[in-house]
């Protein structure tokens, strides 16, 4: 199928040339690569503030930098890696590229729009960066008042509206994906054939529609307080700080999910195809998307555990977070039943969706911890909190997005990427991870406080671990930033189909050309039937 | 370099082993489904590793009873988490009738503590062995929270609302008293320790050093410091209503409706008075923000305490807890 002849083939990268096609573009596939390029750098700033953070935890004095610029430097690293990394991360880049192709459709409903997104982000973000190097701001990304809203002296406003701006980019994405999945689906894609990355995808949407205005919210009131003294959180001015968080994590729980449902849609596609079998239970799969983003909605008061928020209100929480943990169970052992009698390939994707399951599982069940009220007291607002959500968002997450990264490599760029290296850099990132956050699981239950820049000497060896696992962990994610920018030039030529998957993005060319499909697909088989694939035979990139 | 490597924290508390009970059966729990999926993984990707590229595994759709098996299991499980777990919280939320009262002040960056007696610290708290210890709490500024690790507790402190929390120390020693919600550019230095003592020691510890009276003796000399007693006269007869025998009890408010006479009313009525009046009295009670600190506050509430029903009549259960008058001890 691929010849020499293919080089010169048209595709939606050859079309056109220079920074106005990609400026201006309104291919979802060009808006993927823009979000890519721009989530790569806010990683990779978020990943140096995480950098200076564990290396002044090596000792428990404060010798690094001064408490100030230590409490700068954690908020700036939740902020640029929640709202500005993970949020966008999988729907904005994988899905923005995929999702349309995997239902056939030659482009997201509202392709301008799709565009307006990616500018609303980066100009949400060029705000938040402003007030990093205007001076940086130091009330954590959870921004509690009355602390934010009269008692910091930091840049507040400017980065509370940088994330008010890339919210809207988020929500935008979200109504787009929701109108595309609806309306664009090829002929014969029935809601039960689409695949389950869609489908997570989807569920994701909702969460960003309905969860994301309530932030914006919450920011409109938090700048009222603090910029014309209104009433509303302080309670000097009569107001509720608690009432803060309750807006606060209305949002920011679901947020949650926004990050892990896509990147838990990317594994059902992995482990499918890399074990060449349909993925176990399809409908338990696919409702408990739904079901993580509906019960998502109802469990934000567990954040609030000791905030005075009254005793029943914490049962009626706890309660409801235990539901949560029942669709995460199904997932993890329906993924795990598809390796079950399948053709299992190590190829690196399915390394990364095994790391993901692991530590997804680890995650997923100390969040059974955390959920309980007993246990929650003694560890909430403790590094065991935070161990558990960076297993949730780091383990699971920005594992699967890597996988799905290497996964979709070849569509996106027609290069394979060196499958040494990319082996040898998943294993370290899996090793350094759980170096970096296992001891803090420890550190969590014997007391250690989060966000402490010096701490009781007792606590130094396992921050001396944790600090020599991030060491591991940024190696483990420099190689793989080396090694994908060498492929674009260097890589072997991708087929069509290299891994012998059946979504309909490996029935196009890779790269695919500007309107994905030569001729509109017609689907007659239900996803991830690989008798179809297997009939036309597989070449091997 | 600390060579100490602490792998779990000590009991210290009567609700200590009960929270670590709970966290073994968790961990159980954890451990048996962590080794499960990853002995699963492990062993099918090896057992059905592909062979040949070649290679079609036959069709499985799914299974309706595994389906159930799996969601049931789990969910019966964490059912068990969640009754275990809400018990324990109600416990740490319900302090025992006669536990001591001490008042704490959080504020930018450092713990203030008041004892009943008089005796006032700062980022420490000397308590006895065996008995349980009721802490009422408030911030000057931000959002605090008192955590003792030892102890499992762990409760935010905020400003203009009091919070409470309590523990039984079962063990003699020195605890860690951290600031556990994040506070501003000290947070980490908003640190103490806990001292539990035996109780011989812990009243020779009462009786040594310079006080200035009892919490409710200070409270009594404010009260006529800032002239509240012009108004506030024990015979009813001033212009605001009497406090004597008010703690505890019910106060029919002008506009209807009625409020309990607790800790947060009292500072509410000192620092926004007219928030509430009290039915038949007009509103001519001047705030006090300002003008009285948040231990003053505590100074004053406590007089009232001491003036009000005697705790055998005070039948209102949350609010007269442990608040029993200087002299009984």
């Amino acid at each position: 199928m691929i010849t020499a002849a293919a080089q010169e083939r048209e595709h939606y990268l050859n079309t056109s040339y220079g920074i106005k096609s990609w400026l201006l573009t309104k291919d979802h596939k060009r808006i993927g690569l823009l979000y890519l390029a721009t989530i790569t750098l806010f990683f990779f700033l978020g990943g140096a503030f995480a950098t200076l953070i564990r290396i002044e935890l090596l000792t428990p004095q404060g010798d690094l930098v001064s408490s100030d610029t230590y409490n700068k430097l954690f908020t700036m690293h939740g902020v640029i890696m929640v709202f500005f990394f993970l949020i966008p991360s999988v729907p904005a880049t994988l899905g923005n590229f995929f999702m349309p192709m995997m239902i056939g459709a030659r482009d997201l409903a509202f392709p301008k729009i799709n565009l307006l997104s990616w500018y609303l982000l980066v100009v949400g973000g060029l705000f938040t960066l402003f007030a990093m190097f205007a001076g940086g701001v130091d009330t954590g990304w959870t921004f509690y008042t009355p602390y934010s809203t009269t008692y910091s002296n930091t840049w507040v406003i400017a980065t509370a509206l940088g994330i008010f701006i890339s919210g809207f980019s988020s929500i935008l994405t979200g109504l787009n994906f929701i109108v595309t999945v609806h309306r664009m689906r090829a002929p014969g894609m029935t809601w039960f054939r689409l695949p389950l990355f869609v489908w997570a995808n989807y569920a994701t949407s909702l969460i960003q529609v309905l969860g994301t205005p309530v932030l914006a919210v919450t920011i409109v009131l938090l700048f009222c307080e603090r910029v014309f003294h209104m009433g509303i959180f302080d309670p000097a001015r009569g107001g509720d700080p608690v009432l803060f968080q309750h807006l606060f994590w209305f949002y920011s729980h679901p947020a949650v999910y926004i990050m892990v449902l896509p990147a838990m849609g990317v594994i059902s596609e992995l482990v499918s195809v890399f074990s060449r079998k349909p993925v176990f239970g399809y409908g338990f799969v696919a409702f408990s998307s739904v079901a993580i983003a509906v019960l998502g909605f109802l469990v934000w008061g567990h954040h609030l555990f000791v905030s005075t928020q009254s005793v029943y209100a914490g049962m009626v929480f706890s309660f409801l977070s235990y539901f949560v943990a029942i669709p995460s169970a199904i997932k993890v052992f329906n993924w795990t039943a598809t390796l079950y009698k399948g053709s299992i390939s190590f190829a690196t994707p399915m390394l990364y969706a095994f790391g993901f399951v692991g530590l997804f599982t680890i995650g997923g069940l100390t969040g059974l911890f955390v959920a309980c009220l007993g246990i929650d007291v003694h560890v909430t607002d403790t590094y065991f909190v935070v161990a558990h959500f960076h297993y949730i968002m780091v383990g699971g997450t920005i594992m699967a997005y890597l996988g799905g990264l290497h996964y979709w490599w070849p569509k996106m760029t027609g290069r394979m990427y060196p499958e040494a290296w990319a082996k040898l850099s998943a294993l370290v990132i899996f090793l350094g991870f759980n170096l970096t956050f296992f001891p803090q699981f420890i550190l969590g239950y014997l007391g250690m406080p989060r966000r402490y820049h010096v701490y009781p000497e007792e606590f130094q060896v396992l921050h001396v671990l944790s600090t020599a696992g991030a060491s591991v962990l940024a190696v483990g994610y420099v190689i793989p930033m080396v090694y994908f920018i060498w492929s674009l030039r260097y890589g072997q030529v991708a087929g069509a189909n290299p891994w012998g998957a059946t979504g309909l993005e490996w029935k196009t060319a890779s790269p695919p050309p500007l309107h994905n499909f030569d001729e509109t697909p017609v689907v007659t088989h239900d996803a991830y039937d690989y008798s179809t694939v297997m009939e036309e035979g597989i070449e091997v990139g | 370099m600390g060579t100490k490597l602490p792998l779990f924290p000590v009991q210290a508390s009567t609700i200590a082993p009960e929270v670590d009970h709970l966290l073994y059966f968790l961990l159980a729990v954890a451990v048996f489904f962590t080794l499960l999926i990853f002995f699963s993984i492990f062993y099918f990707a090896v057992r059905y590793r592909r062979r040949s590229e070649q290679e079609l595994p036959h069709v499985i759709h799914g299974s309706m009873t595994l389906e159930i098996l799996w969601s049931v299991i789990p969910f019966g499980l964490t059912m068990v988490m969640f009754t275990w777990g809400a018990s324990i919280y109600f416990t740490q939320n319900v302090p025992p009738h006669d536990a001591l009262t001490v008042y704490a002040v959080g504020k930018q960056w450092m713990w203030k503590l008041q004892h009943m007696e008089g005796q006032r610290e700062i980022n420490e708290l000397h308590i006895p062995v065996g008995r349980a210890v009721k802490l009422i709490m408030t911030s000057e500024d931000v959002i605090h929270s008192f955590f003792v690790p030892a102890f499992r507790t762990k409760q935010d402190v905020l400003p203009g609302k009091y919070s409470m929390t309590w523990f039984q120390p079962t063990k003699p020693g020195k605890y860690h008293l951290f600031c556990a919600e994040y506070c501003g550019t000290k947070h980490s230095g908003m640190i103490g320790w806990v001292y539990v003592m035996e109780p011989q020691d812990y009243q020779t510890w009462l009786s040594g050093g310079a006080t200035t009276g009892s919490l409710a003796e200070n409270g009594q000399k404010l009260f006529q410091e800032l002239a509240c007693a012009n108004c506030h006269k024990d015979d009813g007869t001033g212009r605001c209503p009497k406090l004597v025998g008010l703690f505890g009890t019910s106060v029919p408010l002008t506009g209807g409706g009625s409020v309990k006479a607790d800790e947060a009313y009292i500072r509410e009525s000192i620092l926004n008075p007219s928030a509430k009046v009290v039915s038949g009295y007009q509103p001519v009670m001047p705030t006090f923000q300002g003008l009285v600190t948040e231990e003053n506050v505590l100074q004053l509430i406590e007089y009232v305490k001491s003036i009000g029903p005697k705790p055998a009549n005070a039948a209102a259960p949350a609010a007269s807890t442990g608040s029993s008058t200087p002299k009984n001890r």
